[in-house]
């Protein structure tokens, strides 16, 4: 896999079939009849496959609404899973058309990939677990510890940075496949597993004793996780923003799943530029003018995700926080569509 | 060639410039060879215009600025965080070479043994080995450092419930933590008659030889050079007061720390290319054996020979003709092998390199590009040493 999406990559950037991968996304993905989307190997409430192979979580949702908006069906959409390290290569490859696998948007990534980041569906931070038998209480006592975490991520970066100005001693061990980051931690290999929060809380579903761990209080970073799609195709960069704003304004206007077919006659003017049923929002997006209504028939809202996938009544258990709507003192914010 | 060898051996007619068979095929390397780097450089040349079109940052200044990461194992190479991926680069190689040296080291021991427990008239010793080879060698590589990692090396125990191995270190799932050795002022002079021991080893066994020729005497060389080699360094070394200590791990809240750690992730890396390796070694040992003829054990004894003697002095000699060459290519295997390091997490130039420096860089087509050169400079080099070797031990007439 790996393999093929370098030599992809490699055969691309010399022998010049960047122009199609480049221009008309939408095009293309009309003409294949589904969204090309790149999620985890796995990661609970995030992208994740259930036993009968179908992917979930909070990424996929995006992807799903993407190809609502498309399409008109949230299940014109196919999976590539992609470890931290393949995930770039792949979106620049023209391998998928849209990277939606808790990706944490950083200048370097904006500016020195040819990507462009779409918005934020989650925001996060780095924290640590650690077995609860070693009583650490907080981060500040690792001196000397092992940390397991995954290459090609911020976190390895992050660790180095807060190890570092902390003057703490530590060993890292990377692993390329999340999976194996859990296994060598779950055998004691290391004493400390660090990723993103909502990672942790995810990850942790995977260890023998779930409940023998602890995560500490310390937050070391900004994760500001969302969508990544190639920098160059301003309409297809413009739909994948476009599908997460709307989420999140029908979360603000009480759009929900259950009611917008009933919504599609109310006067509330915003609502009815929201769900196409005045002004012509989709067509400039290339798309039918119910495109955020088709959005909302097959995810529901932001917050509808938020609950269904990582929330306080799932097994990740997440609280809102932070990705509340800034009306409720979060920060998730979208502009308004006028 | 063939053409050229004509020409030079008679007479070369007048003929034109042009139809001079020397000439045209000159003309025609030429040609070749422009179009081939046209065409190289208009790969590399589109490639660069692509990615600046993508807005992909190019070039190889990233070279010198500061990684941001860590590394867990770096036994010469002093690397930190704020070292340049430049340093990763070095770091990476490095860790690739050590496994690859010793992987050689030991698969090559193992390999000879096996290859001779293959052709022991001893029915037990002789099938253990068919046993062992047939196994391994047919169980995929990957698989097998995987069995290492997770099914032998990860049920070691808990940092707290340690191996203490007394003046061994200590052993646990996180470490095999050695003892370190500490060198104090004086250490050089060890080194310096350890060196003096080797080139005096040398110059004893010419003597012998020549002596051998001229006279038929014999001159108990091996005696003489493990003598010089263990007793030298040795006396040198009570004379300058022991310059030699160990750093043993202290106990810390995470279980030892300290002395030298050798991860697992390399020992079963190790553990896996060896015992994979070693079974077509031992393969192209008995092959080799084999090949020789048994008339040449025959005429020794008849010379009278002893049988040690027949193997050392006879049968080996002919034999490794006949296992060098594969040889090298199971070396070269090996350390290609070595970057399956990648599923488990050791940090070698595929892992950290063309892997984690990639990732966070994106400049994949330099990364990959110098990758590549890198292993194709280790698998050309290694190949000279061993062509070196076979044109030295193939037959010299006399
Ligand atoms: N947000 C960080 C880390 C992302 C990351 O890869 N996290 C790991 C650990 S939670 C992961 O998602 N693994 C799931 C997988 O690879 O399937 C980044 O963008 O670099």
């Amino acid at each position: 896999m790996k393999l093929k999406i370098l030599s992809a990559a490699l055969g691309a950037v010399a022998f010049g079939a960047v122009s199609s991968a480049s221009a008309a996304t939408l095009d293309d993905i009309k003409a294949k009849g589904f969204v090309q989307c790149g999620v985890s190997q796995g990661l609970a409430g995030f992208s994740n496959p259930d036993d009968k192979g179908n992917w979930t979580g909070l990424d996929v949702d995006l992807c799903r609404g993407v190809a609502a908006a498309v399409f008109g069906s949230g299940d014109k959409v196919k999976f590539t899973p992609l470890s931290a390290k393949e995930r770039f290569t792949a979106l620049q490859s023209g391998e998928i058309d849209i990277l939606s696998r808790n990706t944490t948007w950083t200048m370097s990534r904006d500016t020195q990939l040819g990507l462009n980041f779409a918005g934020v569906n989650y925001y996060d931070g780095q924290g640590f677990m650690v077995r609860k038998e070693l009583k650490v209480s907080s981060a500040l006592e690792l001196s000397g510890a092992s940390v397991c975490t995954n290459t090609g991520t911020t976190t390895e970066l992050n660790v180095a940075d807060y190890f570092r100005s902390n003057k703490l001693d530590y060993e890292i061990v990377a692993f390329e496949k999340a999976d194996e980051v859990v296994s060598a931690y779950d055998a004691g290999r290391c004493d400390v597993f660090t990723t993103d929060q909502s990672g942790l809380a995810a990850q942790r579903l995977k260890l023998t004793n779930p409940a023998d761990h602890v995560v500490l209080p310390e937050i070391i970073s900004k994760e500001p996780l969302g969508p990544v799609v190639r920098q160059g195709d301003d309409q297809w960069f413009n739909i994948v923003k476009w599908v997460h704003n709307a989420m999140i304004n029908a979360e603000e206007l009480g759009v929900t799943q259950a009611n917008v077919g009933e919504m599609m006659g109310s006067d509330n003017p915003a609502i009815k530029r929201l769900l196409g049923t005045e002004g012509a929002f989709g067509e400039k997006l290339g798309l039918g003018n119910d495109w955020a209504a088709n959005v909302i028939k097959a995810v529901g809202n932001y917050g509808e995700t938020f609950e269904r996938n990582v929330g306080p009544n799932t097994q990740l258990k997440l609280p809102r926080g932070v990705n509340s709507l800034w009306s409720k003192g979060g920060l998730q914010y979208a502009p308004p569509i006028r | 060639m063939a053409v050229q060898e004509v020409t030079s051996a008679q007479e070369a007619p007048k003929v034109a410039l042009f139809n001079d068979p020397k000439i045209r095929s000159w003309i025609f390397q030429i040609v070749l060879i422009a179009v081939i780097a046209w065409a190289l450089w208009g790969m590399i040349s589109n490639a660069a215009i692509n990615l600046e079109k993508q807005g992909i940052a190019g070039g190889f200044g990233f070279l010198s600025n500061e990684a941001g990461f860590a590394i867990n194992f770096s036994p010469f190479i002093d690397y930190s965080e704020t070292s340049s991926y430049g340093t990763v680069f070095g770091v990476g190689l490095q860790n690739t070479l050590v496994i690859a040296f010793f992987g050689i080291f030991f698969a090559t021991i193992l390999g000879f043994a096996l290859g001779v427990a293959r052709l022991s008239t001893n029915w037990i010793i002789n099938r253990m080995a068919y046993v062992y080879v047939e196994v391994l060698r047919n169980i995929p590589l990957l698989l097998q450092i995987f069995i290492w990692y997770k099914g032998v090396l990860a049920l070691l125990p808990t940092p707290k419930n340690s191996i203490d191995m007394g003046v061994f270190g200590a052993m646990n799932v996180k470490a095999y933590f050695a003892p370190k050795p500490v060198f104090a002022e004086g250490a050089g002079s060890v080194a310096i008659a350890l060196l003096v021991a080797i080139i005096i080893s040398v110059l004893v066994a010419k003597w012998a030889k020549k002596r051998q020729m001229a006279t038929g005497q014999r001159f108990p060389v091996l005696w003489t050079v493990l003598g010089l080699i263990f007793l030298l360094p040795l006396i040198t070394y009570f004379i300058v007061g022991q310059p030699l200590s160990f750093e043993y791990p202290t106990v810390g809240r995470f279980g030892p720390r300290g002395g030298m750690p050798v991860p697992p992730e390399f020992t079963a890396l190790l553990l896996a290319l060896t015992t994979y390796t070693a079974t077509f070694i031992a393969e192209i040992v008995r092959a080799g054996i084999l090949a020789v003829s048994r008339g040449q054990t025959e005429a020794s004894y008849a010379l009278g020979l002893r049988p040690g003697q027949t193997l050392r002095l006879n049968i080996i000699p002919q034999a490794m003709r006949v296992i060098i060459p594969p040889l090298t290519s199971q070396y070269l295997n090996l350390t290609k092998n070595s970057s399956l390091a990648v599923a488990i997490a050791y940090p070698d130039l595929t892992s950290v390199f063309a892997g984690t420096a990639l990732n966070q860089t994106g400049q994949a087509v330099e990364i990959l590009l110098m990758t590549m050169i890198t292993y194709l400079a280790l698998s050309i080099i290694t190949s000279m040493f061993m062509n070196w070797y076979n044109a030295k031990m193939s037959l010299v007439e006399r």
